[in-house]
C-alpha cells in the first residue's frame, strides 16, 4: 500500500493541521461512546433495581410516582397506608410474603428506611440477587441501623457508630431525633441500587422516634419520651408508607392486582415493578435519546472539521498532485489518497477517542460509583458501540470523496504542470 | 527502419473556446537524440509537452511515442505509457518535500512496473538504482535519507533529474530545468544529465528559452517555427 504512505507522509508534513484534527474527532468519539456507555449502564442498573417483588402497593397515586418513592427514594408518598391494610394484605391467601416500608425521615441527605427482618430475605435485585451483609448483622435492637454500601463508606461510617437521625428529608434538618441515637450494627454489600443510599431501621424503631410526636412537632418537657421509656412502650405501628408484595403464584399477580386497586377499605394502588420501571424509563428516554442525537452531531461536526482541513489543503497541493501525475499516479490514485487521508485521519480520531474513553473511565469510576451508583465498565467495546465507530469511519471515506473528487477533476486538468 | 521516439504528424490542437494553439505538420525525435527547444512563454510549450505526456489529447492528427499511438489508447493506458517510458524534469519545486532524497528518486518505480523492473534488472533493486543515479549525479549518499525540501535548488534539480532517469525510460523530457540554477550550474548539470541519458540510452527533449545552451545539443528547434497556428499577441 504505497498510497496509505504516501498520505501518512504528506499528513505528516501538515502535522499540526493534521493533529488538530484528530484531536477534534478523537474528543468527539469520545463523548459519543460515553454518552453510549453512561446510557447503556443507567438503563441496566435502572432495571436491574428490583427484581422478585411482583406488586408495590401504595397509596393511591401514579404509577411511576409509586416506584419514584418505593424504590428508588425519590420524592414522597401522597398518603400512608393503614396498618390493618397491610395485615389484610399479608395474610391474602395468594400472598407469599410482603415487606412493609416506611419513610419519611432522613440522615444527611440519605433516606431512612423502616421495614422488617423480611426486607433482607426477600429483597432482590439484579438477576434475583439477596441483600448481603457485609459486616455486621440485621437489626434486632429498636435502635440498630444497617447501613447502605454508600452510607457507609460517604460518611465513614462503622460498626457502632451512633447516629441521630433527622425528621424530614432535606438534607439541611431542624429537626433531629437526637433523644434516640442508633447503632450502627450492620453495613450492606454495594448492590448498586438506592439501596445503598439507604439506612434500614425497624418498623419498631421508626415508631419510637415518632411516639411523642404530636401534628408534626415533637412533644416538650413534660409529653417527651426518652429512649428508655420508648422501649417499655407497645410500639405498634398505625401506617406505613408502601408495601413489597411477593406471591405463591405469578399467574395470580394481575387477579390481586386488580383486587388490591378495588380494595374497599382505602383507597390503595397496586403496580407491577417491571412496568412501572418501563414506564419511567420511556419518560427518561427521550432526554437519554437526546443526548445521543447532540453527541452524534458533534461527531458529524468533528468529521466536517476534517472535511474543511482537507479541502483547504487541495489548493496548495495541486502541485503535490502534479508531481504524482508526473511520475505516474493516475487521477484515481490521487483521488484515492484524499480518502486514504481523511480514512488515516479518522481511525487516528478513534483510536484517541476509545483510549480517552478508557482513560477517562479509569479515572472517574471510582467517583461515578459513589456519587451515582454508575458503575461503568472497562470493556472493550460492544458490537452497538463497534457498528458505531464503523459508522463513523465509514462517513469519514464519504466524506472524504469530496475532496477525492475535487482533486481527481483538479489533477484532470492540471495534468503534470501547475502555474501558480 | 528504426521507430522514433516521437513523431508528430499533422497535429492541431486548441483549448476549448479558444483558437488554434498548436499546429504542427511534422515532428521527429529519435532514440537517444538531444534536441533542444526553444520555446518562449506562451508558446504553447507546455500544451505540446501535455500532449506528449498523454494528459491532453490532440484534436487532429497524431502524437506517436515509440511507434504508439497516444489517441488510441485509454487514458489510464496513456498515463501507464506516460510513466513507463517518459521521465520528467521541471522547472523547480518537483520534489515531493516530506519524502525523503531517495524516496523522491523511487517514485516513478512506485507507478510503473516497467520501470523497477528495469531498475532491478540493471541495479539489482530499486533502491541501488535511486543510490546509484544520485551518486552519480554527484551528491553525497548522507543525502539521500534527508528531507527533499533541506536540499538546495541546484541539488534538487538533480535529484529530479535522477528521478527521470531512474528505470531508464527511452525518453527524458525536461522543461526548463536550469532557469532556477545559475550559468555555472547549468553547465555542469547539463553535462551530468547527458552523461546519465547516454549510459540509458534515453533521448532528450529539452525544452527552454535559454538560447545559450542550444550549442551543447545535437539538434535546435524553435518551436515558433515549428508551429504554424496564429499566435495570439503576448501579453
Amino acid at each position: 500500500m504505497y498510497l496509505l504512505r504516501l498520505a501518512l507522509a504528506s499528513l505528516s508534513n501538515r502535522r499540526f493541521t493534521a493533529l488538530l484534527t484528530v484531536f477534534a474527532i478523537g474528543l468527539s468519539v469520545c463523548l459519543l461512546l460515553a454518552v453510549e456507555r453512561v446510557r447503556t449502564e443507567a438503563r441496566a442498573s435502572f432495571a436491574s433495581t428490583i427484581s422478585g417483588t411482583d406488586l408495590i402497593v401504595g397509596a393511591r397515586s401514579g404509577s411511576v410516582n409509586l416506584l419514584l418513592y418505593s424504590v428508588f427514594r425519590i420524592g414522597n408518598a401522597t398518603n400512608n397506608i393503614r396498618w390493618d391494610s397491610f395485615e389484610t394484605l399479608a395474610n391474602h391467601p395468594q400472598v407469599d410474603w410482603a415487606i412493609p416500608l416506611s419513610l419519611g425521615d432522613s440522615h444527611k441527605g440519605y433516606r431512612v428506611l423502616g421495614t422488617n427482618g423480611d426486607y433482607f430475605e426477600h429483597y432482590h435485585y439484579g438477576r434475583g440477587l439477596s441483600l448481603e451483609l457485609a459486616e455486621g448483622k440485621p437489626f434486632q435492637d429498636l435502635f440498630d441501623v444497617v447501613l447502605g454500601a454508600e452510607v457507609a463508606q460517604a460518611l465513614g461510617y462503622h460498626l457502632g457508630d451512633h447516629i441521630v437521625l433527622a425528621h424530614g428529608v432535606s438534607t439541611v434538618s431542624l429537626q433531629q431525633h437526637d433523644d434516640k441515637p442508633f447503632v450502627v450494627t450492620g453495613i450492606l454489600e454495594r448492590t448498586g441500587t438506592p439501596v445503598d443510599r439507604t439506612l434500614h431501621i425497624s418498623l419498631e424503631g421508626m415508631e419510637a422516634l415518632h411516639v411523642d410526636w404530636k401534628n408534626g412537632v415533637p412533644a416538650r418537657g413534660a409529653g417527651k419520651v426518652s429512649a428508655e421509656q420508648a422501649r417499655e412502650m407497645h410500639l405498634q405501628p398505625t401506617a406505613i408508607t408502601a408495601v413489597m408484595l411477593g406471591l405463591k403464584s405469578k399467574i395470580a399477580t394481575f387477579a390481586l392486582q386488580r383486587q388490591i386497586n378495588e380494595y374497599r377499605g382505602e383507597p390503595l394502588l397496586a403496580v407491577l415493578p417491571g412496568v412501572a420501571l418501563q414506564e419511567l424509563w420511556s419518560l427518561m428516554s427521550t432526554a437519554e435519546k437526546a443526548l445521543l442525537v447532540v453527541s452524534v452531531f458533534v461527531v458529524l461536526v468533528g468529521l466536517i472539521g476534517m472535511l474543511t482541513a482537507i479541502l483547504a489543503s487541495l489548493n496548495e497541493r495541486r502541485r503535490e498532485m502534479a508531481i504524482l501525475r508526473s511520475v505516474g499516479a493516475r487521477p484515481w490514485h490521487v483521488a484515492g489518497l484524499l480518502v486514504m487521508e481523511a480514512f488515516a485521519l479518522a481511525t487516528a480520531g478513534v483510536g484517541l477517542g476509545l483510549g480517552l474513553l478508557y482513560v477517562g473511565i479509569a479515572v472517574s469510576r471510582g467517583f461515578l460509583q459513589a456519587n451515582y451508583g454508575l458503575d461503568l465498565p472497562l470493556a472493550l467495546p460492544s458490537a452497538y458501540e463497534w457498528s458505531l465507530l464503523g459508522g463513523i469511519l465509514g462517513t469519514a471515506i464519504l466524506m472524504g470523496s469530496v475532496p477525492a473528487w475535487r482533486a481527481y477533476r483538479q489533477s484532470l486538468a492540471d495534468g503534470m504542470s501547475v502555474r501558480l | 527502419m528504426t521507430v522514433s521516439l516521437i513523431k508528430l504528424t499533422a497535429l492541431g490542437f486548441a483549448w476549448p473556446g479558444q483558437p488554434e494553439l498548436l499546429n504542427i505538420p511534422t515532428f521527429t525525435l529519435d532514440r537517444g537524440e538531444r534536441l533542444f527547444l526553444k520555446g518562449p512563454s506562451g508558446s504553447g510549450k507546455t500544451t505540446l509537452l501535455g500532449l506528449l505526456g498523454g494528459v491532453q489529447t490532440v484534436k487532429r492528427g497524431n502524437v506517436h511515442l515509440l511507434g504508439t499511438d497516444l489517441a488510441k489508447l485509454s487514458a489510464s493506458k496513456r498515463d501507464r505509457f506516460r510513466v513507463d517510458h517518459t521521465g520528467y524534469i521541471f522547472q523547480q519545486f518537483n520534489l515531493l518535500p516530506f519524502l525523503s532524497v531517495e524516496e523522491n528518486v523511487q517514485l516513478p518505480c512506485r507507478f510503473s512496473k516497467e520501470r523497477a523492473h528495469r531498475a532491478e534488472a540493471r541495479h539489482g533493486s530499486v533502491v541501488e538504482a535511486s543510490r546509484h543515479l544520485l551518486a552519480q549525479l554527484g551528491l553525497a549518499p548522507d543525502l539521500g535519507t534527508r528531507r527533499a525540501d533541506s536540499l538546495s535548488i541546484g541539488q534538487q534539480q538533480r535529484v529530479a533529474a535522477a528521478r527521470a532517469l531512474i528505470g531508464s525510460p527511452e525518453l527524458v523530457i525536461a522543461d526548463e530545468p536550469t532557469s532556477a540554477l545559475d550559468a555555472d550550474a547549468r553547465e555542469g548539470f547539463l553535462k551530468l544529465l547527458f552523461a546519465e541519458c547516454s549510459a540509458s540510452g534515453a533521448g532528450l527533449l529539452f525544452v527552454s528559452h535559454d538560447q545559450s545552451l542550444a550549442p551543447l545539443f545535437d539538434r535546435t528547434l524553435s518551436l515558433s517555427e515549428l508551429n504554424r497556428a496564429a499566435r495570439p499577441l503576448e501579453n
